[in-house]
């Protein structure tokens, strides 16, 4: 695996973390369609939350937040009515949040949680 | 409540209206938006003053910005805005104190230094009528707007300074990491508004008479025309009126200056005391003029010549829609100009100088047996100058070329520094006589004030009622003839005009035209 690929999956694992101890119920990670990626998916009552995590390792190409509004919102809510179709499952609707997290490997990593982003 | 509040000013022309800029932060995805009908300029402040604030030390939240300029509605342009929304971002966060009432006025770079914006003199004039009273501008235009009297200016030379006065923690933001060396004006290019230097009529070889209409144009503010061949010493002369004219008043100088830092970024450190003079060349164009362009438009030559001289060379080579498009500012002293994104009103009391040739060929003087002109082609010429532009020109007289006689004569003319205090003392006069109609120079002077407060005996006019009885003059010209009577009067120290005057002056107004 890259370097890059590695630091993604780091900051999935400390996102994932972060959010289960704020007491979201996560139900899985990595899950692909053809339609694009989930990188966490969690149930919050009657709500699908798809997650979206950007992990850095630095401020220098900018927040980890601006790499995720750089992206268009329909990539985040598609391949989750497909999750939810694959797995059987209905929902009143399906939320995103996003989580920056910012790791340069030495300190504590930071970590910052936006719900219904969109 | 996260919301951050400032002010700024928006100039529509030489008109400003204070913007209250509104900056909301909202809990999603990192975003900026300015809302306001902002230009292209404005809407670019989004990426520069996230770049500024950030390389200031303090950078702006990494939520959703939303910033709004209010009254929505009016359509906002230009860089001057940069300050105060980052002020006002800033506030919404609580990094800088809470701004009060102060109006922020700055272009920001993105090294975080303030670069001063031109205009910014009827900005925080309007600031002032609006009621503020504390400004801050870039350091480069400090000395502009602290020309504006119940104004309270600072002018900081970058971003983090304006934060540390605005109560900024002063661990966050390093001074030392921004430069420090204020932003200064550029050097004006400043093509069409050339203050000769102060040339001198001493100068001036005979021409006793034209030396007089000058003279006479100075002291009343009267419009003029000289007609001569070529060499005569037209543009000689009319470059030395600029010389005799008095200092502006502190009102005349506000209002120049404002009109010329709407142009440019004004370097000088006081008001423009001294009369503009503008010589437009003949090819330029109606908008140059009179002033245009798209959205606003921007003020044109005559605009800055208000308050002084408009000098228009070889007059009838001017496009005829240029020459008829002055005569209503020759008439009202201001220029309103109407364009799809709004009205704009300019001040154009200006004295309108035309010189011209006798024809052509320039050579139809005194007994004229060079001219190779027609008499069609001479009419033609004459033509381009209409009647009523030619009503509205006061003196209208004809330079002749200077004999070798009065050239090698040696005789050195009155210099212009004793002119000018004949001229002042006239003028003076005038201030005096008017003032309780409101009016500063016989040019001004209302006709209702003509026919009722300062009306001539009969007698004495006698000789202009009969030019206008057989149709040599209009009712308009009749007027003018009287004002110039009256310029006489006062640089003859005497209280009111003679008969004498007033033929004087009608005859100055005649010569040309009835040739």
């Amino acid at each position: 695996m890259k370097a890059k690929g590695r630091l993604g999956r780091r900051g999935e694992a400390l996102a994932a973390s972060y959010l289960e101890a704020a007491g979201l119920d996560l139900v899985d990670h990595n899950w692909r369609c053809g339609l694009g990626e989930i990188d966490l998916a969690a149930i919050d009552g009657s709500t699908l939350v798809v997650i979206e995590v950007k992990t850095r390792s630095s401020l220098d190409f900018g927040d980890p937040m601006e790499g995720i509004s750089a992206t268009t919102l329909e990539r985040f809510y598609l391949p989750g009515a497909r999750w939810a179709q694959a797995h059987e499952l209905r929902f009143t609707g399906i939320r995103v949040d996003a989580v920056a997290v910012l790791d340069d490997g030495t300190g504590e990593p930071q970590i910052d949680h936006l719900r219904a982003v969109s | 409540m996260p919301l951050g509040r400032t002010y700024a000013v928006s100039l529509v022309g030489l008109n400003g209206h204070i913007i209250e800029v509104e900056a909301d932060i909202g809990q999603t995805l990192p975003a900026f938006v300015i809302l306001g009908l902002p230009d292209a300029s404005l809407n670019e402040a989004r990426d520069r003053i996230r770049a500024a604030a950030r390389n200031a030390g303090l950078p702006l939240s990494r939520r959703k910005i939303t910033v709004n300029l209010i009254p929505a509605s009016l359509h906002k342009r230009g860089s001057g805005f940069d300050l105060a929304i980052v002020m006002a971002a800033l506030a919404a966060t609580g990094e800088v104190r809470r701004c009060g009432n102060t109006v922020f006025i700055a272009e920001v770079g993105l090294d975080g230094r303030l670069r001063p914006i031109s205009g910014v003199l009827p900005a925080v004039m309007a600031g002032v009528k609006a009621g503020h009273t504390r400004f801050v501008v870039a350091a480069g235009n400090h000395g502009e707007a602290a020309l504006v009297p119940q104004a309270e200016v600072k002018g900081f030379a970058s971003l983090a300074e304006v934060f540390l006065a605005f109560g900024a923690d002063p661990t966050k933001v390093s001074l030392p990491d921004t430069p420090t060396d204020p932003v200064q004006a550029p050097l004006p290019p400043n093509p069409g508004n050339r203050q000769p230097a102060i040339k001198d009529m001493a100068d001036i070889a005979g021409q006793p008479a034209a030396r007089f209409a000058v003279e006479i144009a100075a002291a009343g503010a009267h419009h003029m025309m000289m007609v001569g061949p070529p060499g005569a010493g037209k543009t000689m002369l009319v470059e030395r009126m600029p010389g005799i004219l008095p200092d502006l008043t502190d009102q005349e100088a506000m209002e120049v200056t404002a009109i010329h830092s709407l142009g440019r970024v004004l370097s000088c450190h006081g008001l423009q005391r001294r009369p503009p003079f503008e010589s437009p060349h003949h090819t330029s164009s109606t908008a140059s003029i009179i002033g245009g362009g798209s959205g606003i438009p921007r003020p044109g030559a005559a605009s800055r010549a208000h308050r002084g001289v408009l000098f228009l060379d070889e007059a009838p080579e001017y496009q005829r829609g240029v020459l008829e498009a002055l005569r209503e500012p020759l008439e009202s002293g201001e220029l309103v100009l109407h364009r799809s994104a709004g009205t704009a009103s300019y001040p154009a009391r200006f004295q309108l100088v035309m010189a011209l040739n006798p024809c052509p060929c320039g050579l139809a003087s005194g007994k004229g047996i060079d001219c190779v002109c027609t008499a069609e082609q001479r009419r033609r010429y004459f033509n381009r100058l209409s009647q009523p532009l030619l009503d509205r020109v006061d003196l209208q007289l004809a330079v002749a070329r200077v004999s070798l006689a009065d050239y090698s004569d040696g005789a050195r003319a009155e210099s212009s520094a004793v002119v000018a205090a004949r001229v002042a003392a006239a003028r003076a006069a005038q201030r005096e006589r008017l003032a309780k109609w409101g009016a500063n120079t016989n040019a001004e002077m209302p006709s209702s004030v003509l026919n009722e407060g300062l009306k001539l005996p009969r007698a004495v006019t006698a000789s202009v009622d009969k030019a206008m009885n057989n149709e040599t003059l209009t009712m308009r010209g009749h007027d003018r003839v009287l004002r110039v009577a009256w310029t006489l009067a006062d640089l003859g120290g005497q209280s009111s005009p003679t008969t004498h005057d007033v033929e004087v002056a009608l005859n100055l107004r005649l010569q040309e035209s009835t040739s």
